[in-house]
């Protein structure tokens, strides 16, 4: 509390990320805390152990995963307007939002939330689910109990079901449309608490 | 068809013997009168009786259990009918049937000698359906909308009583009803106890339209929160009736807001206090597990009764009894007693509901009670209607604005129509002081007019209304398969970013570390707390590979005689600590996956082959399996909604009346742990050290080599042999406490890596409970 826009200064390109990702002040302010707090050495960015210093994530069938979207492609670290962007994904969509065209579309629209959710099965970033990529996304997601040709099967009956043009792997389009009765906004925000 | 007619046909007879011993007994209790003096000669003269008919002796229990018999053949010859328990609900047609049976008496008698008594009703029929919604209760999904919940329970109920007591004065004032005793003080009484949202009667018409959780737990938790108003208005109106107007200032005002918090806010400490309570038995019931289940039986309703006699809600106390134990007694109890109470329960719940639909329709049937004012009567059902949807609109805007997920239009009007009333209002009807209320009469029939016009009409009528409207359901949509995966994969999505970012989810109490350190510890029996610790689990379910692999291995090697040994078998107990043997027998009723796995195969193998297979060896299984994966026809949208993992705040979503499921978090936790654990240390490994395959960290590959010893048990290996792996060996574990030291160390290091090879580095153990 007391007045945040001094201690913003504090957060690197603060002004520039709230502009961005549209986080108010205390969010980010928040968010830098958590950031320093995962930051154990005090480097200045995190890598993957310090993910994985966080105990629920084991538990998380996709928590690598998600650690994983945290970095960019090549990246071993994540500075904290990469961790800023990422979660600004999650935040709720507004409503009745208008914005000049020219704008970037925002962190936290319908389609850049499904293309965060295209990113996690598609790791190798070549715009296609392919059904390597499928098996190895069901295979984290199902218990133990499922044999590799019931896995097998279940990718088969997928890409069956989702796949227009034929291609045995699933594009983002395809993806999209198979999700559009799905309430995105619902199923991919959280409240940020400040 | 024939067995329904059977039974129609027994019912009626049933209720025909009923009328029958009712005059029967009319008649002899005034002849007992008179013959009572000559009574003693008259058995002396007749001599010894080879038998008699004793009904007076039995009479009372007698006419309950056959009044029980009855309503629960109606029950039968109702769900008998499937046709039309689609379109009527259940609820509707008992009470219809009540009023065949009333009539049936009436007929017989000229009197309703049965009815619903607000002491049966109250003290023998209510408390087992709260107590069964709170042990049900999805408790995630309760509190995370309890906001809103309590909202509407207060608010709204308060709204209710208010508007329905001042319209119907303003009415009376304005004429609409002719020449009835009533002042706005006894308005206000009325208006009290026809404001309550009735739990049964929510529940029996919401089970068969399966709307979405949250609409549901919103109305059910509404309709179970609001008694603590309901019990204090009608207090305080019902006082303020008997000082008369003149003594109402101020101070009785707030008194009565007062009483409010008192009574809500004890009833619901009481309830939380015989819930612990419960939670402590079971920690020591170890020795008596066949009636351990009673006690949450006895605390129950003893957590009812003592709020009743302290004034307070009764329905707030039983339901947070409920709720508070549900967690610690699942996990002390022991599996079958856990059974036995979900089960029991169910049927007291369900039984009772059935008997005070009956009795709702045969009490109508008596003309002592009815007073017909139409004016009244329909005036309170239109203004009960109206209010409601006023009261549901309002409030859920304001709500909306503070939602993450805002309560849709649609679903708010399901939330109006689903007000309805039902026996609680009834019962307290009934408790009217007819001295000081003059038209008791005309608040009875009226209070009946209203529970009817809910229960039938609204029943009737609610499905085609959600259908028509299509209100979200709960996830009978058929999805497609990339939707179903999708939706698991936000949830855990979302799961994980909080934690990353470390949010705490909702209004749920997360303070994780205070439930754990001090309530687990304090209620949970330690071995059920050691089941709890993920460390302990993780580690046994990695050594049940082992030994599983162990036995195979050696089976191969050509080596049966330990299968066969028996008397090989080592006792655990003497062997280990008493600590550890006592957890023993919990695991192995815990095998989780693997049981479940063998199971199948065992299960599908008897049917591909005809005859039983006698063994339980592994390698067999392995073989059947291999030959039953080509045939069997597998269907994947079943696959994945059996085994898709839950994540962590989905558990037991589901809230039934009728049916159960079971919670299989803890050894899907276990799973993803293990597995995420695994991987991890694989991707560290393969870093660091040249690839040393693994092939024992894959359960679904052949374990067909003998060469994947995993690097912690490597030289412990030698201890394992003396203990003979006996066909008991997939349950018995072979393993030492010393390993556990070894897999600690493993576990919450980041550089896990490193460990394997050190081996001996141990963590503070503080630090591994704090971070689970």
């Amino acid at each position: 509390m007391g007045s945040s826009s001094s201690s913003l200064n504090n957060v690197p390109d603060g002004q520039q990320l709230m502009q961005e990702t549209g986080f108010s002040a205390a969010h980010l302010l928040r968010l830098y805390e958590r950031f320093k707090f995962l930051d154990k050495d005090n480097r200045g960015h995190l890598r993957s152990e310090d993910f994985e210093a966080v105990p629920e994530l084991s538990e998380n069938p996709i928590g690598d995963r998600i650690v994983g979207a945290f970095f960019l492609p090549g990246q071993e670290t994540v500075d904290f307007s990469s961790f800023v962007r990422v979660l600004a994904h999650f935040r709720p969509t507004e409503k009745n939002r208008t914005r000049a065209g020219a704008q970037p579309e925002p962190a936290n629209s319908r389609n850049r939330k499904l293309k965060f959710a295209f990113r996690l099965y598609d790791r190798d970033r070549d715009g296609k689910i392919s059904r390597t990529e499928l098996l190895q996304v069901l295979r984290e997601m199902l218990g133990m109990q499922v044999t590799e040709e019931q896995l097998q099967s279940i990718a088969d009956r997928a890409i069956q079901e989702a796949d227009l043009d034929k291609d045995d792997a699933i594009s983002f389009d395809e993806f999209r449309k198979s999700l559009e009765k799905v309430n995105i906004d619902h199923k991919m925000s959280i409240r940020f608490l400040e | 068809m024939s067995r329904c007619g059977n039974l129609r046909l027994w019912i009626l007879g049933l209720v025909l013997l009923l009328c029958f011993i009712q005059s029967e007994e009319r008649r002899l209790k005034s002849d007992h009168h008179e013959h009572n003096e000559g009574h003693s000669n008259m058995s002396a003269s007749t001599g010894v009786p080879i038998v008699s008919f004793k009904w007076h002796h039995v009479e009372p229990p007698y006419l309950i259990a056959l009044w029980v018999l009855v309503s629960f053949l109606g029950k039968l010859v109702i769900e008998a009918n499937h046709h039309v328990t689609t379109y009527i609900p259940e609820s509707a047609l008992l009470i219809c049937l009540g009023f065949l049976l009333g009539g049936m008496i009436w007929g017989a008698d000229k009197v309703q000698t049965f009815k619903l008594t607000p002491t049966v009703f109250f003290f023998y029929l209510l408390p087992q359906i709260i107590l069964d919604s709170g042990y049900a209760m999805p408790n995630k999904l309760f509190f995370t909308n309890m906001g809103g919940i309590l909202i509407h329970a207060i608010i709204g109920t308060c709204w209710n009583a208010a508007t329905l007591g001042l319209s119907l004065w303003g009415c009376h004032k304005g004429g609409a009803m002719g020449d009835i005793d009533i002042g706005l003080l006894q308005y206000l009484l009325f208006g009290s106890l026809l404001a309550a949202v009735d739990p049964v009667a929510v529940i029996a018409v919401f089970e068969q339209v399966h709307v979405n959780e949250v609409l549901f737990i919103m109305v059910f938790g509404e309709s179970l929160l609001n008694d603590g108003v309901t019990v204090v208005l009608f207090n305080v109106f019902d006082a303020f009736v008997s000082l008369g107007g003149g003594a109402i200032d101020a101070k009785e005002i707030v008194k009565g807001i007062i009483s409010f918090f008192v009574v809500a806010f004890g009833g619901s400490l009481v309830g939380f206090v015989f819930g612990l309570l419960i939670s402590l038995l079971t920690r020591c019931t170890k020795n008596i597990q066949i009636i351990e289940p009673g006690f949450i039986f006895v605390l129950g309703y003893l957590a009812y009764l003592t709020a009743e006699m302290l004034s307070l809600s009764a329905i707030l106390s039983v339901m947070f009894c409920g709720m508070c134990c549900q967690k610690y007694i699942n996990s002390n109890m022991d599996e079958r007693s856990v059974q036995t109470v979900r089960s029991a329960l169910k049927v007291f719940a369900n039984g009772s509901e059935t008997i005070i639909f009956v009795f709702l329709g045969i009490s109508a049937i008596d003309k002592s009670i009815w007073v017909w004012n139409t004016g009244f009567i329909l005036l309170t059902l239109f203004f009960i209607l109206v209010y409601r949807f006023i009261g549901v609109f309002v409030l859920t805007w304001m709500m909306n604005r503070f939602r993450l997920v805002p309560i849709s239009l649609v679903d708010q009007v399901i939330m109006g129509y689903g007000g309805l009333r039902g026996a609680v209002a009834y019962g307290l009807a009934v408790l009217l002081d007819e001295t000081r209320i003059k038209e008791k009469n005309l608040m009875i029939s009226t209070t009946l007019i209203v529970v009817y016009f809910t229960v039938i009409f609204q029943g009737i009528t609610m499905k085609p209304l959600v259908q028509w409207l299509k209100v979200k359901r709960a996830a009978l949509v058929e999805l497609s398969l990339i939707e179903k995966v999708q939706n698991k994969v936000f949830d855990h999505a979302l799961i994980a970013i909080e934690d990353i970012s470390g949010q705490i989810g909702h209004n749920y109490m997360r303070d994780k570390n205070f439930e754990e350190k001090w309530m687990s510890w304090f209620l949970l029996k330690s071995s059920a707390r050691k089941k709890q610790d993920r460390l302990f689990n993780v580690f046994h379910e990695l050594n049940l590979q082992d030994a599983m692999e162990y036995v195979t291995e050696g089976e191969r090697r050509g080596s049966l005689d330990f299968i066969r040994n028996e008397n090989a078998f080592v006792d655990f107990k003497k062997k280990f600590d008493e600590d550890f043997a006592e957890a023993m027998p919990d695991i192995m009723a815990d095998m989780g996956v693997l049981s479940f796995f063998i199971m199948n195969a065992r299960v599908l193998n008897v049917n591909k082959e005809g005859d039983p297979v006698p063994s339980v060896s592994l390698e067999m299984h392995e073989q059947n399996l291999r030959g039953l994966r080509q045939a069997e026809e597998i269907n994947a949208h079943h696959l994945l909604e059996q085994h898709l993992y839950k994540g962590r705040k989905q558990h037991r979503h589901k809230f039934s009346r009728s049916h159960f499921s079971i919670n299989q978090d803890e050894n899907e936790v276990q799973e993803i742990f293990q597995r995420t654990m695994r991987s991890r240390l694989e991707s560290f490994k393969s870093g660091k050290m040249a690839g040393i395959e693994n092939p024992a960290f894959m359960p679904d590959v052949d374990p067909s080599s003998p060469m994947h010893i995993p690097p912690w048990l490597a030289d412990a290996e030698l201890e394992v042999s003396p203990v003979a792996p006996s066909q008991r060996a997939q349950v018995r574990l072979p393993w030492m406490p010393g390993h556990l030291h070894r897999l600690s160390s493993l576990r919450t290091s980041p550089r896990s890596g490193d460990s394997v090879q050190e081996g001996d580095e141990q963590l503070p153990p503080s630090g591994s409970r704090q971070t689970f």
